[in-house]
């Protein structure tokens, strides 16, 4: 590792640090803020783990976090949390798998068409076993782990992430995603395992996806189907990775800030035109930021690099 | 036997709706995942009609049609050509247009919400029982499967039969050829957009006629008509109808034999089949 590498790394932790103290300052409006910006980090960095080198769309993310989510819900009357945590991890490692090497040897087409529809078919199922074993459709999470805990471990979590992400850019697995979002056809052909590589970045933000859902459940001491498996999560979750900026590992979180703050104003203020910003959101990405703002940043420096010659 | 009489009457709508997504995927080459608003919207637009003018909605598609192809003639020409004319190959094109019309799907719903709230919506209709093979079937369904079949026909003469048809199913097999023999790719990609948005909302106005809908559904049916045409191949009207049919067929009996909730599994179940057995479909070329 370079000395810039080390000093990078040691600006990352001191900033985790930092970020670390709020719930010392409010644990009210400002903590819950944090929560929500903590956990859509960690969902759209590790969505853009996979999606971002190799363009293939993933919507499972509220599928996997509310496998998650319901592993909990299920367990915490019987099973200490952190065993749950692990579970859930384990649960959503082992459907990612299933789901990565069902659909991935495919053209992404088929994989977005999969994961577009997922999160409502394990609802039905859900809600469909809750109903044939005659138990109610809710569950009560009742724990002592309060939102400051949470907060925390969520900002591990990140960290982990984050972690695991710089290790992957650095690798052959990270040369070799990178080559396949390029183009696919020349990634076979210099002998890259294409359907192994994108099996292995697809399960671990799967698996990430699951452990949020699992570290969030307390938060919510009710949890019923439409909550842990609401999609507009997997959506809210693309736009901010692609607002940010899919291509670098610290661009989502420049998506993430913004827009939880805008959407948090606007559906409280106009519940019902989420909708339409996610729609607008969607638009923009395409029409006018392709890469994000992270790209936008990246092409005014490289004018001002010319420019100064 | 009420199993496959129900699944028949729900295919042929189904068939409907898929054959819309399917001249846009396979000759337009757009991946539209607002079908399904495409197809709520013209159940708005059959309701609305019925419930202020009694307007029977089988007559409104006279007015949803020409309404949806104008929109989506207007929607491929100013918001989708210009990916069209930016993408380098056929991946990016998909990337750009799954999201693009992610966002018009998004606009459609806050846009239906605004106009009709969050509620459901369902009208009675010829909602007078009609006996088939010994069991009662409502005459609405009955009606819009005729209705969805006499479409569906009309449509498949127009493309087999016609010389523009004839240059719509030359740009599905291969657009820059279809250009060297002197068709007009650009217009013929509008028109078969345009034709499919078209197709859709009236797919929506019959099914409006037998069910219950609500602004946020339009996903589910986004969800079926693509399952349909990829279980049917995406370049092959027929395996399109036929497809319909085994999804209608699937969903009544996994309704009426397991549980109405679990409908969605059911399709999922094709799709995985569909995937790992035969992914280009059960009347598709294997791609190159």
């Amino acid at each position: 590792m370079s000395a810039r590498e080390w000093r990078n790394l040691g600006l990352a932790a001191a900033a985790l640090g930092v970020v670390a103290l709020l719930p010392l300052f409010d644990t009210g409006y400002w903590l819950s803020v944090g929560v929500s910006i903590a956990m859509y980090t960690v969902l759209a960095t590790s969505w853009a783990l996979f999606s971002g080198p190799t363009h293939y769309i993933s919507l499972a993310t509220a599928a996997f976090y509310g496998i998650g989510m319901y592993i909990v819900g299920v367990g915490i009357g019987v099973l200490p949390f952190a065993v749950l945590v692990l579970a859930a991890a384990v649960a959503g490692a082992v459907l990612s798998a299933i789901i990565g090497l069902a659909t991935l040897r495919l053209s992404g087409v088929y994989f977005v068409i999969f994961t577009l529809g997922l999160a409502e078919l394990v609802r039905q199922l859900v809600a469909w076993v809750q109903a044939t074993l005659g138990a109610s459709s809710g569950l009560y999470v009742l724990t002592g782990i309060t939102e400051p805990m949470i907060y925390w471990q969520l900002l591990a979590l990140a960290g982990l992430v984050y972690l695991v992400g710089w290790r992957i850019g650095r690798s052959r697995l990270g040369f070799a995603l990178r080559i396949i979002g390029n183009d696919e056809v020349v990634a076979v052909h210099s002998g890259i395992n294409t359907a192994r590589a994108k099996v292995v970045l697809f399960v671990i933000s799967g698996t990430v996806a699951s452990i949020t859902g699992a570290i969030l459940a307390p938060r919510w001491t009710f949890i019923e189907p439409t909550l842990a498996f609401g999609a507009m999560l997997s959506f809210q979750v693309v736009i901010m990775a692609l607002l940010g900026g899919a291509h670098r590992l610290w661009g989502p979180l420049v998506g993430v800030i913004p827009f939880t703050i805008l959407s948090d104003v606007i559906s409280a203020k106009f519940p019902n035109q989420t909708t339409l910003l996610l729609g607008a959101a969607f638009l923009l990405i395409v029409y006018l930021i392709p890469n994000g703002v992270v790209g936008v940043l990246e092409t005014l420096a490289r004018t001002r690099a010319r420019e100064n010659g | 036997m009420d199993i496959i009489v129900v699944g028949l009457l729900l295919g042929g709508t189904y068939a409907l709706m898929a054959l819309g997504l399917q001249l846009q995927y396979g000759v337009a080459r757009i991946m539209n995942l607002a079908n399904g608003e495409m197809l709520v919207a013209g159940a708005f637009g059959a309701f609305w009609l019925y419930s202020t003018t009694r307007f029977s909605p089988f007559l409104s598609i006279l007015f949803v049609v020409p309404l949806a192809f104008a929109v989506n003639w207007a929607i491929y020409r100013v918001l989708l050509q210009p990916l069209v004319k930016r993408a380098k190959s056929q991946g990016h094109l998909e990337v750009d247009s799954i999201l693009a019309t992610f966002g018009m799907a998004f606009i459609l719903v806050g846009l239906m919400l605004a106009l009709f709230g969050g509620r459901s919506f369902e009208y009675l209709y010829l909602a007078e029982p009609v006996e088939i093979l010994g069991q009662r079937h409502g005459l609405n369904r009955i009606a819009a499967f005729l209705a969805s079949a006499v479409l569906c026909i009309a449509l498949a003469l127009w493309l087999n039969r016609t010389r523009l048809g004839l240059s719509l199913r030359a740009v599905a097999v291969n657009p820059s050829a279809a250009g060297l023999v002197g068709i007009n790719v650009a217009a013929a990609s509008a028109l078969a957009f345009a034709l499919g948005g078209a197709v859709t909302a009236a797919g929506g106005a019959m099914i409006s006629a037998f069910l219950t809908m609500d602004a946020s559904l339009g996903v589910l049916f986004t969800m079926k008509a693509l399952i349909i045409v990829i279980l049917g191949g995406v370049s092959d009207i027929r395996g399109t109808i036929l497809a319909a049919f085994i999804l209608g067929l699937a969903e009544t009996a996994v309704a009426s034999l397991i549980d109405p909730g679990l409908t969605l599994a059911a399709a999922y179940l094709l799709f995985i089949l569909i995937l790992l057995v035969r992914p280009q479909g059960l009347f598709g070329r294997r791609g190159t």
